[in-house]
């Protein structure tokens, strides 16, 4: 293709040999550096003092518990936050309305926001001297240092994922196919189940992998409001430091490697649904049409 | 293929399970004790015999939580809602700060247990690399020629402030009261420190794991555990002849035993780390005990007896007044410490 390209138009950056392997080189060499040599020294460090120390960590009835508190967090957190994005992503892109704009920005805030200053939100929200925290005491309700606090504190930071993959391919695929099973009669529910979904299963999914990673590997705002109690409050991330800090560099890289083992199944999980979503997103389209009727 | 998806999709299925499965702690009374970063060791051992012990003396079974982290940032979580029932921090003004907002522990908590409520103290002493290369043996030694220094962030640790004010007694004795010269000494000390954690267990990680700096000054039992972790020819302790009195205090949490019904074994907790079994355990984890007479002298061996200047001292006349004067936003520390651009 390049070839085809640079044949008239004057040479760009990057076509000549030389710098082409240059440029190539750095990004190699950056890439190892920066991601590859971390990831190798995890898992060499995780085995390091043998196989025994690094069953024994995730044998721990605190490592198992704070895998449960992981995934149970992720169990929560991922399925509210897949519903809010798809209802805002559909709520954007299919129609008008007033303040379209503002909630755009609301959502798009939690990327913006450091981790940790949700966390200490949440504090002055729902600490005892925050401004719900005497009424949640008085009734007893449990939020922070609990894992109702650690869920809604992983579910902020990770609120714009799904919908931030969904709104530009809504955006792009336009309304037309909603427009037209709508004037065949459908439902509003039968349009979005049977003409919008299909189009966006697998950006949607995708959300919902990069989601799930973040929940499981979100530390700062959780960090705050969890607490820190031992085998009650930790999640993952917060084992991993709390095991560091007790001079167990043994077990927390083996914990940090369950983490780093998650983010691989991610990839992996992208990369397979990237394939498939290229592959079928033309199916789907007409597929789509004929189930419009 | 749908067949592997079926399979590990049971795979998933049966890992959540037996997560969800593990088994659950059951207790009769649970106590939580919010403590700070260098206690993770001491505590664990001394829970185990506390337990042991109510459960002989009183019949009943106790679990004890524990959670650690910056002594400010326990006291803050306490604020916040944290339901401990006991509080073992680094610093008097750390209990006086729950005491003042939303006094969940009553102002009169530091005389309700021996020796202010301090069951143990300990101080500040110097963790150098093996045969002591710069030749550090007192304060006047750490601002001498390349030397740089491993501590935490006053502003966050418990455990720097008391760095700092011992870095302090030692100028006020050594300058005469001189302000200006203590002030300079402090500024130049400040100045050769290549990183400000802000915990003491993180300024240890980073001394012994990460190898930065010549000399960790660090809390005593934090320096002897170091050696311990790290392997004892990596390091040496130096004990300098003047250091400060630290006298981490502890607390039962009124407002949460009196809610959770806890208060008896809350209370039984606490008055243990005065018994001969508590004294020795944390001499054993190079605390100073409160009480010497009661512990094995070898114990005691480790501990040498040298001039300890307490908060109370003329020079800083209690903690009230040293935390806003020094460490407070604009206080003597602001004023000294620019970081390093």
């Amino acid at each position: 293709m390049s070839a085809v390209a640079s044949h008239k138009k004057p040479p760009r950056v990057g076509d000549g040999p030389v710098f082409r392997r240059l440029l190539i080189g750095i990004v190699l060499s950056l890439g190892a550096l920066l991601i590859l040599a971390p990831l190798l020294v995890i898992g060499h460090e995780a085995f390091k003092q043998g196989v025994k120390v690094y069953t024994s960590t995730l044998n721990h009835p605190d490592t198992r518990h704070a895998i449960m508190m992981t995934v149970i967090t992720a169990l929560i957190a991922v399925p509210v936050n897949t519903a809010f994005g798809v209802a805002a992503a559909w709520a954007i892109t299919k129609f008008d309305f007033r303040g379209k704009r503002l909630l755009l920005v609301v959502i798009e805030i939690p990327f913006s926001v450091s981790p940790i200053v949700a966390g200490v939100a949440y504090l002055f929200v729902y600490g005892l001297q925050g401004l719900f925290g005497p009424w949640l005491d008085a009734h007893d309700i449990k939020i922070l240092f609990a894992l109702p606090g650690i869920v809604l504190a992983s579910m902020f930071v990770t609120a714009p994922f799904v919908a931030r993959e969904l709104i530009p391919l809504m955006q792009a695929q336009g309304r037309d196919l909603e427009e037209a099973a709508t004037s065949l009669g459908a439902s509003g529910w039968r349009t979005f189940f049977s003409v919008t979904l299909p189009n966006v299963k697998w950006a949607l999914l995708y959300g919902v992998v990069l989601c799930n990673a973040r929940v499981m590997g979100e530390f700062g705002a959780v960090s705050i409001v969890s607490g820190n109690i031992r085998g009650q409050t930790n999640t993952l991330p917060l084992h991993i430091e709390l095991l560091y800090h007790d001079y167990q560099a043994a077990g927390a890289f083996a914990s940090a490697s369950i983490l780093a083992l998650l983010a691989v199944f991610t990839i992996i999980a992208k990369v397979a649904l990237e394939r498939r979503g290229a592959g079928r997103r033309k199916a789907q389209a007409t597929d789509a049409v004929s189930t419009g009727h | 293929m749908s067949k592997n998806i079926c399979t590990l999709r049971f795979a998933i299925a049966g890992v959540l399970a037996s997560l969800l499965m593990a088994p659950a702690v059951h207790a009769d009374t649970t106590l939580l004790n919010a403590s700070y970063d260098p206690t993770r060791e001491f505590y664990k051992d001394f829970n185990a015999a506390f337990a042991k012990h109510y459960k002989a003396q009183a019949g009943e079974t106790v679990t004890i939580q524990q959670s650690h982290g910056g002594s400010g940032k326990q006291a803050r979580s306490v604020i916040d809602g944290l339901e401990a029932d006991v509080v073992t921090l680094a610093l008097e003004s750390d209990i006086d700060a729950i005491v003042q907002n939303g006094g969940k522990i009553k102002p009169d908590w530091r005389a309700r247990l021996g020796n202010n409520s301090s069951p143990y103290t300990s101080t500040i002493v110097f963790l150098v690399r093996k045969g002591n290369p710069k030749g550090i043996k007192n304060w006047g030694d750490l601002v001498k020629g390349d030397v740089k220094i491993v501590t935490p962030n006053p502003k966050t640790s418990g455990g720097a402030r008391w760095n700092y004010l011992a870095a302090w007694a030692w100028a006020n004795e050594e300058f005469k009261g001189d302000q200006a010269k203590i002030k300079a000494y402090i500024a130049d000390l400040y100045k050769r420190a290549p990183v400000l954690d802000s915990g003491a267990r993180g300024s240890t990680v980073t001394f012994a794991q990460r190898e930065i700096g010549d000399v960790l000054l660090a809390w005593e039992n934090e320096a002897f555990l170091a050696g311990e972790e790290f392997g004892k020819d990596a390091f040496e302790i130096v004990v300098p002849p003047i250091s400060i009195l630290a006298e981490p205090p502890v607390a039962v949490v009124d407002a949460n035993v009196d809610a959770k019904g806890t208060r008896k074994v809350a209370e039984a907790y606490l008055n243990y780390l005065y018994s001969d079994e508590g004294q020795n355990l944390a001499a054993k984890h190079f605390y100073r005990p409160a009480n010497r007479a009661v512990v094995k002298p070898e114990l005691l061996k480790a501990l040498p007896d040298i001039k300890l200047v307490t908060i109370d001292d003329p020079q800083f006349g209690g903690w009230k007044k040293t935390q806003p004067e020094h460490f407070g936003d604009g206080g003597i520390f602001d004023q000294i410490y620019k970081p390093a651009r």
